[in-house]
Formats: C-alpha cells, sequence, structure tokens
C-alpha cells in the first residue's frame, strides 16, 4: 500500500520582531537557530531570549538542514499529510511536515533534508523535510 | 481527621448535550449540586477556583453570576483539563494558609452543542502566542501530536496498537455500568484496531468523546467536614509540574506527571503500589500509558505489558481505573477531563462507585490530570485522597 502526501498549502506564519531573522532566513532558503552565547547551546524555535539563561545575548545561526525523523504521525483524511518532529544534525527537534513522501512508510529515524515551502499569501516559506 | 483537607461535595452534570443551557448555568448547575451533595449553603463558600472554561475575564463574571459574596481567595490557576486537579492542591493549601474554608472549583463547557472538532482541527490560542508561528502551518492537531508521542513509544519500547486498545476495552467495560456514558457499548481489542486511523498511530476508538456538562468540587477544612453527614475523603497528597519542548530538547516519552506524581506521593508517604483505585487522565489510549508510567505503577516502557489482558478493568486488573467509563467512554466536559477524575475518585473512596465497579475498601485513591498538548507543553496535577 501506497498514500502519496497531499500537497498542502500551509497557513502563513504570524511574523514579529521576535521570530524576524528566522522567516528572514527562510525567504533566503536557510534554516536558522538561536544560539545561546551564555552557554553555547543552539536552540529551536529561535527567539531573542536564551531559554537557557533568560539572557538576550543570543545569536541566530544557520542549520545544516539535516536531521532524521524523531516522531511523525499522519492526519488522516481526504487530503492526508505526515506532521513529524525532526532531530537536526545540531541537536534540537523542531516541528515540521515530511513532505513528498508515500505515508504508509514513515519510520523514526530516516534521515531527512530541509525543502522549504511556499505559504499561503505573501507569507514567509516554512521549513519542511523530504527523506533524504 | 488527620488530612489538611477533604473534598466534601462533588458533582458531575448528567448532560452530555446541553444545546439549550448556557457555558455559565452549568458552572452555577454543578456549584449547586455540589453543596447539595456537601450539605453546604452558597453563603458558606468563600474560595473560589476555576480556569479558562469559565465566561468572561478569569472567574469575575462567575462570581457575579452565582451570587459569591463572601470570597476572600480566588485562584483561576489555567493548565487546561489538568487546572482542576491542580486546584484542588491549591484549594488545600490555602486552607492551610488560612485563606479559605469552603473552596468552590468548577468546570463546565459545551463543545459538542458548539460543534467543535476538538482533536483533528487547527486550533490557536490567536495573536502572539510564541509557539504558534513555528506549529499552525504544520496543520498540527491535538491528535497529531498526541499520534506522535505513541509513535515515538512504540519506537523506544515496542508498544503495541493492541496494548492500547487495552485502554478503551476497560474503560468501556466500566462505561456499561453508567447511565450518562456516551459510549456505554463493550467493545474489543480487534474494534479498536479496525476503527478508521484518525492520526497514525491512533484509531478512532483510541480517541476520547467530544461532550458538554461539567462537574464541580467542594473542598473544605477539617473542622468543617467534620461536622458534614458525607464520607470522611481526605487530601493526602497532591503535586504539579508543567513540561515544554524545552528549547529543541523535547522527549516524547514522559509526561509532567513524573514530577507532580513523586510530589504528591511523597507528601501522602505512600508509594504506588498502595493505591487501590486510579483515576487517569484519558484524552487518548496513549495518554494513559504514559502517566500510568510516570505515576510509577509500572516501569517506564513497560505500560503496554501493564494494561494488556484486562490490566485496568475493575475487578480483574492490577490497578482499576476510570471506573465510571471516562473520557474514552463517558464524557469529556469542555474538552477538560480532570475534574471528572476526580469526582469518580471521590466516588471509590466514598463506595459510591456503581456497585458493578466499585473497589472494594478503596481507601486510597489517585487522581491525575494532564492538560495542554502532551505533544508540546502541558501541565500535571496529582492528587492523592483517603477514606478515614
Amino acid at each position: 500500500m501506497a498514500t502519496q502526501a497531499f500537497d498542502r498549502t500551509p497557513q502563513a506564519p504570524a511574523e514579529s520582531p521576535d521570530n524576524k531573522p528566522y522567516f528572514d532566513g527562510c525567504r533566503e532558503g536557510k534554516l536558522i537557530l538561536g544560539k545561546c552565547k551564555d552557554t553555547g547551546k543552539v536552540f529551536h524555535y529561535p527567539r531573542h531570549v536564551s531559554p537557557f539563561t533568560l539572557s538576550n545575548n543570543v545569536e541566530f545561526v544557520e542549520a545544516k538542514g539535516t536531521g532524521e525523523i524523531y516522531s511523525w504521525s499522519v492526519a488522516r483524511g481526504k487530503e492526508p499529510f505526515c506532521v513529524a518532529y525532526v532531530k537536526l544534525d545540531e541537536g534540537p527537534i523542531m516541528l515540521t511536515n515530511i513532505i513528498e513522501c508515500d505515508l504508509d512508510a514513515l519510520a523514526c529515524g530516516q534521515k531527512v533534508k530541509v525543502k522549504f515551502r511556499a505559504t499561503e499569501g505573501d507569507g514567509a516559506p516554512v521549513p519542511m523535510f523530504v527523506l533524504a | 481527621m488527620k488530612n489538611p483537607a477533604y473534598i466534601v461535595g462533588a458533582f458531575e452534570h448528567p448532560t452530555r448535550k446541553a444545546e439549550t443551557k448556557s457555558t455559565a448555568q452549568l458552572h452555577a448547575e454543578v456549584a449547586y449540586g455540589a453543596l447539595q451533595d456537601a450539605g453546604l449553603q452558597a453563603s458558606d463558600i468563600d474560595g473560589y477556583f476555576c480556569a479558562g472554561d469559565a465566561p468572561g475575564m478569569g472567574g469575575l463574571s462567575m462570581i457575579d453570576y452565582m451570587g459569591l459574596n463572601k470570597l476572600r481567595h480566588y485562584d483561576t490557576t489555567e493548565s487546561g483539563g489538568s487546572s482542576y486537579v491542580i486546584h484542588v492542591g491549591h484549594a488545600v493549601e490555602a486552607i492551610i494558609q488560612g485563606k479559605c474554608n469552603v473552596a468552590l472549583i468548577t468546570l463546565a463547557g459545551r463543545p459538542r452543542a458548539e460543534g467543535m472538532q476538538t482533536g483533528t482541527a487547527v486550533r490557536s490560542f490567536g495573536a502572539g502566542v510564541p509557539d504558534e508561528s513555528f506549529e499552525l502551518p504544520y496543520g498540527r492537531t491535538i491528535a497529531t501530536m498526541h499520534a506522535m508521542v505513541a509513535t515515538r513509544h512504540m519506537y523506544e519500547f515496542g508498544t503495541t496498537s493492541e496494548q492500547l486498545a487495552w485502554i478503551k476495552v476497560a474503560a468501556s467495560t466500566h462505561a456499561q455500568y453508567n447511565p450518562h456514558a456516551m459510549l456505554p457499548k463493550v467493545v474489543t481489542v480487534e474494534d479498536v484496531v479496525n476503527s478508521p486511523m484518525v492520526a497514525d498511530p491512533l484509531h478512532r476508538l483510541d480517541c476520547c468523546v467530544i461532550s458538554d456538562g461539567g462537574g464541580a468540587l467542594i473542598v473544605a477544612r477539617p473542622e468543617i467536614a467534620k461536622t458534614l453527614n458525607r464520607p470522611k475523603v481526605g487530601v493526602k497528597g497532591w503535586g504539579e509540574a508543567y513540561k515544554h519542548q524545552n528549547a529543541g530538547g523535547i522527549d516524547l516519552t514522559y509526561s509532567a506527571a513524573a514530577m507532580s506524581g513523586p510530589m504528591a506521593f511523597n507528601k501522602a508517604g505512600v508509594k504506588p503500589a498502595d493505591i487501590k483505585y486510579a483515576s487517569i487522565y484519558d484524552s487518548f489510549t496513549i495518554s494513559v500509558l504514559v502517566q500510568l508510567e510516570d505515576l510509577g505503577f509500572c516501569e517506564k516502557g513497560k505500560g503496554g505489558q501493564f494494561v494488556q489482558d484486562g490490566g485496568l478493568i475493575s475487578g480483574v486488573g492490577k490497578l482499576p481505573f476510570n471506573t465510571d467509563g471516562g473520557g474514552l467512554c463517558n464524557n469529556h466536559p469542555s474538552n477538560r477531563g480532570g475534574m471528572t477524575k476526580v469526582i469518580e475518585a471521590v466516588r471509590q473512596a466514598r463506595g459510591e462507585a456503581h456497585p458493578k465497579v466499585q473497589v472494594p475498601n478503596a481507601d486510597l485513591v489517585l487522581a491525575n490530570g494532564k492538560g495542554g498538548n502532551l505533544g508540546t507543553r502541558h501541565g500535571c496535577g496529582t492528587v492523592i485522597l483517603e477514606r478515614e
């Protein structure tokens, strides 16, 4: 059995000064992580505050865009699609969709790579993943 | 009277579809029901607790609607379906500190009458929620997020869909005796795994019902509980904890009950093996499995073996659970199941559950609530109740 993932058009993300570095990166095809300069640790989702120390001593760094499926589910219905948590090679786990895939052949641990997908209207593209 | 406070009143609204009643009216009806149960008057209430299901700013509109005139303590801690379990702990602490004597906790809502697609629609809390920019574009729902907890549990521990199905089988076995249950039909493991897939690996019958209704509790100090003509159900232990995505370090294999449970057990001075009955929040079958492990009823990863073959069925298994049918079969008022968890635990402790599911001498019982989303951010509240 094979069920092709429905190619849905995501709703546009709400942008704000806080998440601007991330979505500016998306527009340039870059996947951005937050980095706490107090601890040297990277984090998702990026924000102007360190979730490790609460200081604003943060910077924004580009991730390689590769990782593996940490967990997944398929929203069944007429237009089925995969919601997943992907563990990036840099460490953080991010919520995303696995696209252009057979929904009946997904598994934790599968290697994936980022692919940006346009959203509704003039919204920023968002990172999704395809099997590597 | 050896506990710091007592649950003296408990009431569950019998409705499951409230087309002709307002949410405020339902809150007031359950409050009155709990007062009647306790043998107290509205004028005795000096503490009020409610959460996000109450219409208006916090609880102010409900205080107005119900005409509560003697309040000197008020708490609107909002943690989704776990709020009311957490409120019990807060009420006990308020009583210990002398802030109130008689605390009322209410929950009510009508998502079914309003046609809400609770688990399968993409829900937003409105503008400015920082995480939603990173979630809404991916069409995440309550069902898919809980499903990912199940996927990971299966991957790490070998848990099966059949084992999860046993949780529903146990709930349905109990629900057949509840005249108010939405789904009173006993189902089999095959029924569950053959029901339509909603969000892999969760089937329709792995999901709780959507219902209207509500419930209320009254917590009172020992001096007042002593004067009432009801069984003495003391709050022996309580705990609350919160878990989130941890900056990208989320671990889906456990819930906040891994922290709230030990707090409650330590306070009560008892062990999981001492508990005769447990109400466990059951938004989905997987929610129950994870909480059972986190509360220490079995080892992490062994929940599947613990629940299979009727492990949760009253009179059959090691740990009778949700003898009212729970959220999976009875009701899930306002999409928030913590209140009804405490209410059925009180019934068991009093010996007032249905005779077919009453646990003999249930003098030590537990209720655990989970609210928010198990796959993103949530809170858990645990209470341990003792009948004296």
